[in-house]
């Protein structure tokens, strides 16, 4: 009784000046998260978009339709898309293996897994030309080629699957793959239709955040893909080579059409996350 | 037997695709012995594109740090209108190719931008120097300390903040003696993914640095150079010291997430 009338006593004695301190500096703290993302962020957007508009609708479209700029848009959906599945597909197998099997040295392949993510593009473009470049030690030569860009993106898209499905794997309960496996059921029926069912959310939304980071990969491609033209170039490089020879509003362009593009995978995502917490109930 | 099949092919593509280039890349580097690596390190323009690389973090980490800190106490801690828009845009960052963002800024702050000719009536050069660069490093890796506080901060909880005050701690002292220590570890692993990102940033920089060698090179500026002047050894060796800074990172990323228990 005399402890918390103690404390209440306290607590009116420092609560309004400390409501009030504190309140203000909730709106100094807010006014400077806001200029800093506006500065940072909004303003270079804003500017991005108002230059895109200021080339008229006409420019636009004939921009975005141009053969060339068509092109790349079409095959870095097409790259990323294959390169997607077959890091969704990759991903689930070695997230199971680090999951479920145990072999020396499983600890370090599992810390290995975060290395496309701590290195930089630029260096997993080179690192890959080392092995599978023109002075291939093993006579493969991807260097200017749509499978060489393909390559990349497969680098540096590796961890995303991987990462979302092995959380859900280590959290999955075992009873019902024994009970099936005790039923009779094979072990790749026991796969397709009881873990996988569950591991389907993990592994959509784990591949759709590789699929948005290949929209817009640059530096892991601009040394393999040497900017062919129609054949090797994808739409980051486009901008890039735009920006080089000064087209500045035609890059502005085609930047808003990733951009869209990216915010429809983004909207997509979250709309698999919500699924996700639906499924998990 | 199925077991072991799978095991194999986990490894296989894992070696095809990260191990054997990585190793390869080594090589690579010390493929004109380490006497060679070392001078192309040590040459002048590969020197100050280090130098302008570090100088960069050690720009872009501290503010992004105290930033995210911010930001992440913004989030958690306060309830405003636009709180889901400034959530949105602070993970926006991550979903941009770095082109784009090194475009946008070229657009906001170059010479024709709506600011541009304020700023050359101001002798402030913002974009082909090193504010352009910082400013797009900043851009680019503005997410990860915010992302990695703001669970730790819900986690926490305010229990132990709201003693602190009762018991008549200014919100400074609070703040300094109760919620930033308690988000250490968060704040750590957000520095780490921050200066990873930093050093290795590429194509935002490229845009609005102009890239005048040994001026406004950074070092993966640095390597791609080399690579397209035939300097393979160059290349190589800028791209092993990279490298190995991101292994660093990795190292440093499982040590704190090994002390969090995560």
């Amino acid at each position: 009784m005399a402890l918390s009338s103690r404390l209440a006593a306290a607590e009116s004695r420092s609560r309004p000046r400390g409501g009030e301190r504190g309140a203000a500096a909730a709106v100094l703290a807010r006014g400077v998260v806001t200029s800093y993302l506006g500065l940072v962020v909004l303003i270079p957007l804003a500017a991005l978009l108002w230059r895109s508009a200021a080339s008229g609708y006409d420019r636009f479209v004939s921009t975005v339709t141009s053969p060339e700029v068509l092109a790349s848009i079409q095959l870095t959906i097409l790259l990323s898309l294959g390169t997607t599945a077959l890091n969704a597909l990759a991903g689930t197998l070695i997230a199971w293996v680090l999951v479920r099997d145990s072999f020396p040295g499983k600890r370090l392949v599992d810390s290995v897994i975060d290395l496309p993510f701590a290195i930089p593009t630029v260096v997993a473009g080179l690192t890959l030309l080392a092995l599978y470049g023109p002075r291939s030690p093993i006579g493969v030569d991807v260097a200017y080629t749509k499978a060489g860009v393909g390559l990349a993106l497969l680098f540096v898209t590796l961890p995303f699957v991987v990462r979302s499905v092995q959380p859900v794997l280590l959290e999955m309960d075992r009873e019902v793959e024994e009970a099936a496996a005790s039923l009779g059921a094979s072990g790749a029926e026991t796969f397709r239709r009881i873990v996988l069912p569950s591991l389907l959310p993990a592994i959509l939304s784990g591949a759709s955040l590789g699929f948005a980071r290949s929209l817009g990969e640059f530096g892991a491609v601009v040394l393999i893909s040497g900017n062919v033209p129609f054949r090797t170039e994808v739409v980051a490089v486009t901008i890039f080579g735009r920006v080089e020879s000064g087209d500045v509003g035609g890059a502005a362009v085609i930047s808003v059409v990733l951009l869209l593009l990216s915010g429809l995978v983004l909207l997509m995502t979250d709309g698999l996350r919500r699924w996700r917490l639906v499924c998990d109930g | 037997m199925a077991r072991l099949m799978l095991r194999a092919a986990a490894l296989t593509y894992l070696a095809l695709i990260l191990l054997l280039p990585l190793g390869m890349m080594v090589l690579r580097a010390f493929g004109s012995g380490p006497v060679q690596v070392w001078r192309a390190l040590t040459s002048p323009d590969a020197l100050h594109a280090l130098w302008l690389t570090v100088l960069i973090a050690l720009i872009v980490v501290p503010l992004n740090a105290a930033f995210g800190v911010l930001c992440a106490l913004v989030l958690v801690r306060h309830e405003f209108g636009g709180k889901r828009a400034l959530n949105a845009l602070v993970g926006l960052p991550l979903s941009l190719s770095p082109v784009v963002v090194g475009l946008a800024l070229l657009l906001a702050y170059g010479q024709d931008s709506w600011f541009g000719g304020w700023l050359a009536e101001s002798g402030i050069r913002l974009i082909f120097s090193l504010p352009g660069m910082v400013l797009a490093t900043l851009f680019v890796s503005l997410p990860f300390v915010v992302r990695e506080v703001v669970p730790v901060l819900r986690e926490v909880g305010r229990e132990q903040e709201e003693a602190a005050s009762t018991l008549g701690a200014s919100p400074w002292r609070t703040l300094l003696s109760i919620t930033l220590p308690s988000i250490g570890p968060g704040v750590a692993y957000g520095v780490v993914l921050t200066t990873a990102r930093a050093l290795g940033e590429f194509g935002a920089v490229s845009v609005v640095s102009g890239n005048v060698e040994g001026r406004t090179q950074t070092l993966t500026m640095y390597v791609a150079d080399r690579f397209e002047q035939f300097d393979v050894t160059g290349a190589y060796a800028a791209s092993l010291l990279l490298a190995l800074l991101g292994v660093a990172t990795l190292l440093m990323m499982n040590r704190i997430s090994r002390r969090q228990g995560r």
